[in-house]
Formats: C-alpha cells, sequence, structure tokens
C-alpha cells in the first residue's frame, strides 16, 4: 500500500485488521511526512523511537489477535499533554527543559488503547491564542493556502499544529484541547473534523491548565468516523481529576447512523451576525439545507445571551488562567532567570515570569490579575459568572423545547494571513471565536465539519452543537452532515 | 473604568510580572481595549442570578481520607532550575 499516511483512522485499523499493513510501516510513512514538512512547523518534539517501539508492540498484539481500539494507529499529541519523559512546554519558553514525570490520562488512554506517538505538537502559548502565533515554537502554517497565492496561511489557533499536521497527513490524527474553541476553529480552517466533548467526559489530569472550567480535550480527524473511534479512547472517568464525570462511555462509532428522521436542529438567530461574509452565510444555508434534506426538522431558535458569550469568556478565562498560572515561579520546574547581587524571591518572580511568558500570556495573566483583585471582583468576574449561569440557561431552554443539537458557522472567516492580526488590538483576534465560546461556558459537546469552500478553495466548517453526554448523538448528526457535503478536498503539496 | 500607568503598574506587581516603566503605557492601553470589551456585561439584568460554580450538575466526588501517594522526591525535584540536598533551592527569603 501506498501512502499510508494519509489513511483516517478507520482505514488503517481495517488495514491492520485485515494484515494488509503493518503499524510500522503506517509509523514510517507517517515519520518520513514529518521529516518533509519542516516549513509547516507542526511537530516541534519528534519521538521517533518511541514511536517505533510502539508500532512494534502494536504489531505483535495485532498478530496475536489482541488488537484494542488505536492498535498501531501513530497520532501527534498537542504539547499541553503531560507525556512522561517527553518535552511538554505548552509552547512556552517557561517550560522549557521540562520533562514531566508522569504521563496525562488521556495520552495513557490513547497508549492503552494501542496508539502511536510520533511526537508532540505546536499551539499558542499556553493555549491563548487563536492562530498559532504566540507559541515559543514560532508559527505553526496551514497546509492551504489561496489558491496559487503563497501567502502563508494561519492553521488557527490554540491547536494549530494538531490542525496542519492532521490536514497535511503528517500523522492520521491528533489530541486537540479546547477552551474557547481551541479544537474547532483550527479544524474548521483545516478542513479536517474536531470534537470538543461535555465538560467532564475526558480527564484533564496531566494537561497544563489554562482555564480549568472550560478547559476539555478532544480529538482532531479526517473523519466524523474518526473522531468517534479516538474519543471513545480518550475519554472515561477519571478519579484523579475531580470534575472527570463517572459515567459509562457509550461505543461512540456504533451509534453513527447519520439517521436525521425524527430530529429537530436548531438555528440560532443571534449567531447571524452584522458583517458576517456572504460565503460563511451560503455555507450555513446550505448546511441548514442538507439537514432538511436528510429528514431533520429545522426550527428557528433564540439563545439571546449570545452577544455576552465573548465578553464573559475574557473575564473567567483569564481569571482561571492568573490563578493556574501563579504555579510559574521559577522554583519547582522551567525557566528561573538569572538573578542580579542582591534580588530577592520577589524579583526571581517577576524576572522569571516576564522572561517565561510571551506578552499574550503576561496580558491575560494580568487582566485575570484585574478582575479578581478586591474592589472589582463583584463588578467583573462576580457578573461573568452570573451571565455565564444566563447562557447555559439559554441553552437549556431550547433542549427543553426539543432541539436535539444546533447548527451554526464554526468560523466567522477562512483561515487568514500568518500576521494579518498582528497590529489589530487584542479584541479582534478574541472574535475569531464569536460562534464557539457559547459551548465552552455552557459545558457543551461541539464539533466542526468541514461542507465547503471559499472562492479561494479555502475550507470553511460548520459547527453542531449537542446536549450535555450526548456526544454519541451529536457524532451521528455530523455524520449526516458529513455525507451530505462530501468534502474531500485536500491541500496541494508545497511544502 | 480608565487604567492609568500606575493601575497597570499595580497590575504588574500583584501578577509578579515584571514590566519596564516604558512599557507601562501600551499596557495600560491594551487594558483599557480589553476591559472596555467587557464592560458589555453591565447592561445585563442578572438580578437574583447565582453565579456558576459548576457547568455540570455533578457533585463533586470524595475520597477516602488516607495517603495514597508519595514518596517521590526525586521525580518532584527532577526539574527543579536549583535542588540540593532533597530541598528546592530559592534565594534568601528571611534576613
Amino acid at each position: 500500500m501506498s501512502d499510508l499516511n494519509k489513511l483516517g483512522l478507520a482505514g488503517a485499523r481495517d488495514a491492520l485488521r485485515a494484515g494488509d499493513t503493518t503499524s510500522k510501516a503506517l509509523t514510517e510513512a507517517c515519520l518520513a511526512a514529518i521529516d518533509g514538512a519542516g516549513a509547516l512547523n507542526a511537530f516541534v518534539h519528534n519521538t521517533p523511537d518511541i514511536a517505533l517501539a510502539q508500532a512494534e508492540a502494536a504489531d505483535t498484539r495485532l498478530k496475536a489477535g489482541d488488537a484494542p481500539a488505536m492498535c498501531g494507529l501513530p497520532i501527534g499529541i498537542k504539547d499541553l499533554f503531560c507525556t512522561k519523559g517527553v518535552p511538554s512546554q505548552a509552547g512556552s519558553r517557561i517550560l522549557q527543559g521540562f520533562l514531566p514525570q508522569y504521563e496525562s490520562t488521556v495520552s495513557q488512554n490513547l497508549f492503552d488503547a494501542g496508539a502511536v506517538m510520533l511526537g508532540k505538537l505546536n499551539m499558542d502559548e499556553f493555549a491563548m491564542g487563536s492562530s498559532n502565533e504566540t507559541s515559543v515554537y514560532g508559527n505553526a502554517v496551514n497546509p492551504w493556502r489561496r489558491g496559487n497565492d503563497d501567502t502563508a496561511l494561519t492553521p488557527g489557533g490554540s491547536s494549530g499544529g494538531s490542525a496542519a499536521a492532521v490536514a497535511a497527513d503528517l500523522c492520521l490524527a491528533a489530541t486537540g484541547t479546547d477552551t474557547g474553541g481551541s479544537i474547532r476553529q483550527p479544524a474548521a480552517f483545516t478542513g479536517t473534523v474536531g470534537i470538543k466533548p461535555t465538560y467532564g467526559r475526558c480527564s484533564r489530569w496531566g494537561i497544563v491548565a489554562f482555564a480549568s472550567s472550560l478547559d476539555q480535550a478532544g480529538p482532531m480527524t479526517k473523519s466524523v468516523r474518526d473522531a468517534a473511534i479516538m474519543l471513545e479512547a480518550m475519554c472515561g472517568h477519571d478519579p484523579r481529576d475531580s470534575t472527570s464525570a463517572d459515567l459509562p462511555v457509550p461505543d461512540f462509532e456504533a451509534a453513527l447512523t447519520g439517521d436525521m428522521r425524527g430530529k429537530k436542529i436548531g438555528i440560532p438567530r443571534e449567531y447571524r451576525m452584522d458583517g458576517m461574509p456572504e460565503e460563511i452565510e451560503k455555507l450555513w444555508s446550505d448546511g441548514i439545507a442538507m439537514m432538511k434534506d436528510a429528514g431533520a426538522e429545522i426550527v428557528d431558535i433564540s439563545l439571546p445571551h449570545t452577544k455576552y458569550a465573548l465578553p464573559t469568556y475574557y473575564v473567567i478565562a483569564p481569571a482561571e488562567a492568573s490563578s493556574n498560572l501563579a504555579r510559574y515561579d521559577g522554583v519547582r520546574y522551567g525557566h528561573r532567570a538569572g538573578l542580579d547581587q542582591g534580588d530577592g524571591i520577589t524579583e526571581m518572580y517577576e524576572k522569571t515570569r516576564a522572561e517565561g511568558f510571551g506578552p499574550e500570556v503576561q496580558r491575560r495573566v494580568m487582566i485575570g490579575t484585574y478582575v479578581l483583585s478586591a474592589g472589582f471582583y463583584d463588578a467583573y468576574y462576580n457578573r461573568a459568572r452570573k451571565v455565564r449561569t444566563l447562557i447555559k440557561r439559554d441553552f437549556e431552554q431550547v433542549f427543553a423545547q426539543g432541539i436535539d443539537c444546533i447548527l451554526t458557522p464554526a468560523t466567522p472567516s477562512a483561515a487568514f494571513g500568518l500576521g494579518e492580526m498582528t497590529d489589530a488590538d487584542p479584541v479582534a483576534m478574541y472574535l475569531n471565536d464569536v460562534f464557539t465560546v457559547t459551548v465552552n461556558l455552557a459545558g457543551l459537546p461541539g464539533i466542526a465539519v468541514p461542507t465547503g469552500q471559499d472562492r479561494q478553495g479555502l475550507p470553511l466548517g460548520l459547527q453542531l452543537i449537542g446536549r450535555p453526554w450526548e456526544e454519541a448523538d451529536l457524532l451521528s448528526s455530523a455524520y449526516a452532515l458529513e455525507r451530505s457535503a462530501g468534502f474531500v478536498a485536500k491541500p496541494d503539496k508545497w511544502w | 473604568m480608565s487604567i492609568d500607568e500606575s493601575t497597570a503598574a499595580r497590575v504588574a506587581k500583584l501578577a509578579r510580572i515584571k514590566v519596564d516603566p516604558e512599557a507601562l503605557p501600551a499596557l495600560a492601553q491594551d487594558f483599557n481595549g480589553i476591559l472596555g470589551f467587557i464592560e458589555q456585561l453591565s447592561e445585563v439584568d442578572v438580578d437574583g442570578v447565582e453565579p456558576m460554580t459548576s457547568v455540570t450538575p455533578q457533585r463533586l466526588k470524595r475520597r477516602a481520607d488516607v495517603v495514597d501517594d508519595g514518596s517521590q522526591q526525586d521525580a518532584v525535584l527532577k526539574n527543579a532550575p536549583d535542588a540540593r540536598e532533597g530541598f528546592f533551592a530559592v534565594p534568601k527569603v528571611v534576613e
């Protein structure tokens, strides 16, 4: 078989089980693809020795007929996941040289399911960004280009390396994390599938924390079926994360019927933004037509507090980040600044954090510090938590009306050029998450599915939002959307 | 609510991030932009609304109050920038 790295998880799994190929061959094909893709800057720490050892073990298991769900399938791991003995920097200078002495639950679950780790993937520093431009490793680059124009485009963020690697067939799939849209926005920018499950589905243990009440891990894949396979392997109850849900994990792949008959799809009127590009409008109305043709009932709904989601997020996420990132003090792990004569412990903290954190992380930590400070806690933080209650209530009310899932655009535009937003104020960049951030605030599952291309050939995606814990149903609806859209385009290889 | 340079300096101090004095005007401007954006929240009627404490209605699990981990001094100190004789080493804290 040729071009083994171009397979998805399901295709490779079936080929492995049929004896048509080996994990070693799949892994070598991916490692070669990674070696040839330095221009994308997607993989930032390669682990070929681990990959080949895991592949060999997987081939032994496959031969013995003892192959778990992900057996022998080579994947990439976002740099936010702590992987034992392998650099895990969260894209930050402050964690340079950090070698975790433990394995994150999600990556351990994947290894237990037989997955092969090719290396660690680029990302925005501490997952704070929507373009992968805040990374200490430099920008990850989108394999997609605007027609014949060679302008380098962002793969989105924060899981930009994951999205670029999957889209460019450097791996079969990758892990991502999503605090405000960091799986779904890069998936939409690269023509890949990304699902953020219900808050509590995946353990957060061993994932470098950004905003603990919003962070969730999820898979980034080449198809909805692959997302179902990998999500099932990633999630499950973990006593080491107190917010991890002690609920049975359904067989997500078996639930992929794509049967939309009798289902009600909500179309929220507040997501029709002023100045929304015509192409996004058309993408959305095409998606609505596809769902209708598949037998779903389309219902106009209202989520009245939508416009307050981003400002709420930009209080809550920085507040939690300022608390979580207090641990980077130059004492226990990571970077410590060189000190001058007479410097005490306070100077050590201040210099370490000034050198170790990039500008966006510093900005968010300080905003978080401000909204939590005496005198402003009620006006900002407590008010934001109340508005968050209202945002969640909006969703509860539409689900109580019998809505099964909600269809929206995934992003307000196609991928933009690297550097194009540099001079814009930070808020302009934050608007990238306008359609995705509500889902994190309400703790719901959401999935981005590629359904079209803009006139320059760039991929565009739609988002489906599901009821809490009903990822199985959500994936099935996404499967129906994927089937109707028939998105098969791939970027032309230029790297 | 407008943030001036001295407020920006105070926030930087609270956050334990060293900011050079010449960087303070731009920082204060960034803060004002973001806080102006957040200001929209003041128009929402939140009377009688409970602040969210947990996004999923689940009760946090409790575990038995027993020691179930420990004796990992080497692993704990492994990544320390300066570890000596089984301790984290830091500049002098108490005169």
